[in-house]
């Protein structure tokens, strides 16, 4: 898994609720048993005017020429609700995003993107609103710098806090590959099932 | 310690049962009794692990079925619609050939949805964990089991662990009081639990389903309920198996055997919140006068009694709601102040992980032998059972011929159309009603409208050519 620790970048507003995968990615967009080749789906449904021609939607905020280096995204509430398919982290890291800063995710999507080094924070809306201006009085887009270490998003002088569960900030921080840490436990896990097997002996399908 | 701070919900008991180790305040180390792929997602994981040279730990405890992307056309093969769809079924069937896991192949008798497989073969069994790379894994909730959705890292984590880190989710109570009226079915009450409670409603809870409702329900309707959990953004739902519940496992091919029957049977029946454990939210709803329920936008939130007209945006409580609301009558194509009767249907979808099960066959079958109502000319009308067994049960009832002469395609068990599975699709733009789970932009085709409705709605619509339902007042 890929580490982080911190990361500088434009970010990109995508402020509605309820951004489900299936417009993340869908599931047509999905063509191989792979993890790769997913960035040109990303956002498919809105993306694009035609999704067979990929003629560009020039309203659709990730082709405006502003946001094309983004690597930050800003969602409203439930962002990444629907399908458990992994692709939708993939589909936006691929497509160069680290940080997903959004009033609420959907549970699974959070687990996803903790698994493969895409930070999602939660925060308030005033927060959100407080850290990010979608357009600069310049015109430019905004940059938001995130610190997983000290837990915080600045922009400018404005510094938030936010919140993460410690052993998910843990592997996070050191890219840790889940199931070396988990079987350095082997022993724990063989004396649960010795303990299990004789209060639901049911369970346990082979010798 | 006092009594009641010792009182513990039906999840936390399952949590503890399962619990390795805790690792933070809110992680544990979970022990997973049963895992199941599918080949949409199951391959990749089976594929990472073996190019990370990982083996899968209990193989025995691991299943896969082909349903996300095999065809459901009768005659069907490896090859789909979609080009690529072949290699996702060809890697799955090498993948669990090479990890010595059972296979529900396309030819298997018992092949078919793996939500409706889980529970009909007893692999998912009351008090057990269960995970799936598939949000509607909570459907198991049904039968008493805490299962649910992950992706394809933490499925290859626990194949090849046996276990997942999970973070715990907080506990929910919706209890639903009075009874079903006639005509409505499980699916119209999740709705409505969802349209009352928001798309994001759940979030951050398992939410246990409790109240005289529920007790009254099948145990095929309370795998409907839990189905569309996901769809509040709830880590899973459940229901306390009861004794109906433990009757449904008798004689299932991978449930306990005489030889643990008993011992087993008690374990169950004794899976329930203890009186005076403490919800962090408990919700209660009363049903008795719930009409039935039709879906109008595009999340299962946007939903309205089928009566009922279409909402103005000037009437949402919020600037966010107005934003949704507008949004998703631009996409369906609706005007405020209109009815669902007023809007003709393209096709009508009967089928999924949601309901395909043999009771929601039964219910429409009866509707349609009752009624003699044969579908609209102008509408396409398919049907597709959630597995071989349900399939070859209907089959010996006489129900595909009733399905048949009234104008549905009978299909092959599979996802289907649920989301263009095998790249099979409704034409661009139409309009469908569906039993389904999801009303997503695009999900069963290029800008395709579809409402989320009972069997017995959609079979309505679909003979009348017209958004609609059947009840005492029609």
């Amino acid at each position: 898994m890929r580490a982080f620790s911190e990361h500088t970048g434009v970010a990109m507003p995508l402020s509605e609720d309820n951004v489900n995968t299936d417009i993340i990615i869908p599931s047509r967009e999905m063509r191989t048993v792979s993890k790769s080749g997913l960035a040109d789906g990303l956002f498919a449904p809105w993306r694009y005017l035609d999704p067979d021609s990929r003629e560009l939607n020039p309203s659709f905020v990730m082709n405006k020429a502003i946001y094309r280096d983004a690597s930050i995204l800003i969602a409203g509430k439930n962002f990444g609700c629907g399908s458990s398919r992994e692709h939708a982290v993939w589909a936006l890291m691929e497509s160069g995003f680290r940080v997903i800063i959004a009033e609420s995710f959907a549970t699974i999507f959070y687990n996803n993107a903790l698994r493969n080094g895409l930070l999602a924070i939660s925060l308030h809306r005033q927060l959100i609103e407080g850290l990010f201006t979608p357009l600069r009085n310049d015109g430019a887009a905004e940059t938001l710098s995130v610190n997983l270490d000290v837990q915080t998003v600045e922009v400018g002088a404005m510094v938030v806090r936010f919140d993460i569960d410690p052993d998910a900030k843990q592997m996070l921080l050191e890219g840790i590959d889940e199931i070396s840490l988990t079987q350095r436990n082997a022993a724990l896990i063989e004396a649960f099932e010795r303990h299990d097997r004789e209060k639901r002996p049911w369970i346990y399908l082979t010798d | 310690m006092g009594l009641e701070s010792m009182s513990l919900t039906l999840v936390d008991k399952l949590w503890n049962a399962h619990e390795v180790q805790r690792l933070s305040e809110h992680r544990s180390l979970l022990y997973i009794d049963r895992v199941f792929l599918h080949e949409r997602t199951g391959s990749v994981a089976l594929r990472e692990l073996e190019l990370k040279q990982r083996k899968v730990r209990v193989p025995g405890h691991v299943f896969c079925t082909m349903d996300h992307i095999v065809d459901t056309t009768p005659g069907r093969s490896d090859k789909t619609l979609m080009p690529s769809g072949e290699d996702f079924i060809v890697a799955t069937r090498s993948s669990a050939h090479e990890a010595s896991i059972r296979l529900f192949d396309i030819d298997d008798p018992d092949q078919g949805i793996v939500h409706v497989l889980s529970p009909e073969l007893g692999i998912a069994l009351p008090g057990s964990t269960l995970i799936c790379p598939d949000s509607h894994t909570c459907t198991l909730g049904g039968i008493g089991a805490l299962a649910w959705g992950v992706g394809s890292t933490e499925t290859e984590h626990a194949l090849a662990t046996s276990t997942l880190r999970v973070e715990r989710p907080r506990n929910c109570r919706i209890t639903l009081d009075g009874q079903l009226p006639p005509w409505i079915t499980p699916k119209d009450l999740i709705l409505y639990v969802i349209r009352e409670l928001s798309a994001s409603g759940g979030q951050g809870y398992a939410v246990e389903f409790a109240g005289s409702a529920i007790e009254c329900l099948s145990v095929e309707g309370r795998l409907t309920l839990c189905n569309m959990a996901t769809e509040l953004s709830a880590f899973t739902g459940i229901v306390a198996p009861d004794q109906k519940v433990i009757d449904y496992f008798r004689e299932r091919e991978f449930a306990p055997s005489y030889q643990h029957w008993d011992l087993a049977a008690a374990h169950w029946a004794d899976l329930k919140s203890d009186p005076g454990a403490a919800f962090d939210r408990d919700i209660r709803l009363d049903i008795s006068h719930l009409k039935p329920q039709i879906s109008w936008g595009i999340s299962p939130e946007h939903t309205i009694d089928a009566s009922d007209l279409i909402p103005a945006p000037a009437d949402a409580t919020s600037a966010e709601q107005y934003s949704s609301w507008a949004k998703a009558q631009a996409y369906m194509q609706l005007k405020p102040g209109t009815r669902l009767e007023d809007y003709s249907i393209d096709a009508a979808f009967f089928g999924s992980c949601t309901n395909s099960r043999l009771s929601d066959l039964r219910f429409a079958a009866d509707y349609l032998r009752r009624s003699g109502s044969r579908v609209a000319p102008s509408v396409k009308a398919l049907c597709v059972p959630g597995s071989g067994r349900v399939k070859r049960a209907a089959e010996a009832e006489g129900i595909d011929e009733v399905f048949r002469q009234a104008g549905f395609e009978w299909r092959e068990p599979g996802c289907s159309l649920c989301f263009f599975a095998g790249g099979e699709r409704f034409d661009d733009g139409s309009r469908v009603i569906s039993t389904t789970n999801r009303n997503f932009e695009g999900r069963q085709g290029l800008r395709v409208k579809t409402h989320l409705a009972s069997p017995l709605s959609v079979v309505a619509s679909a003979c009348a050519g017209y958004l609609t339902t059947v009840g005492p007042q029609s």
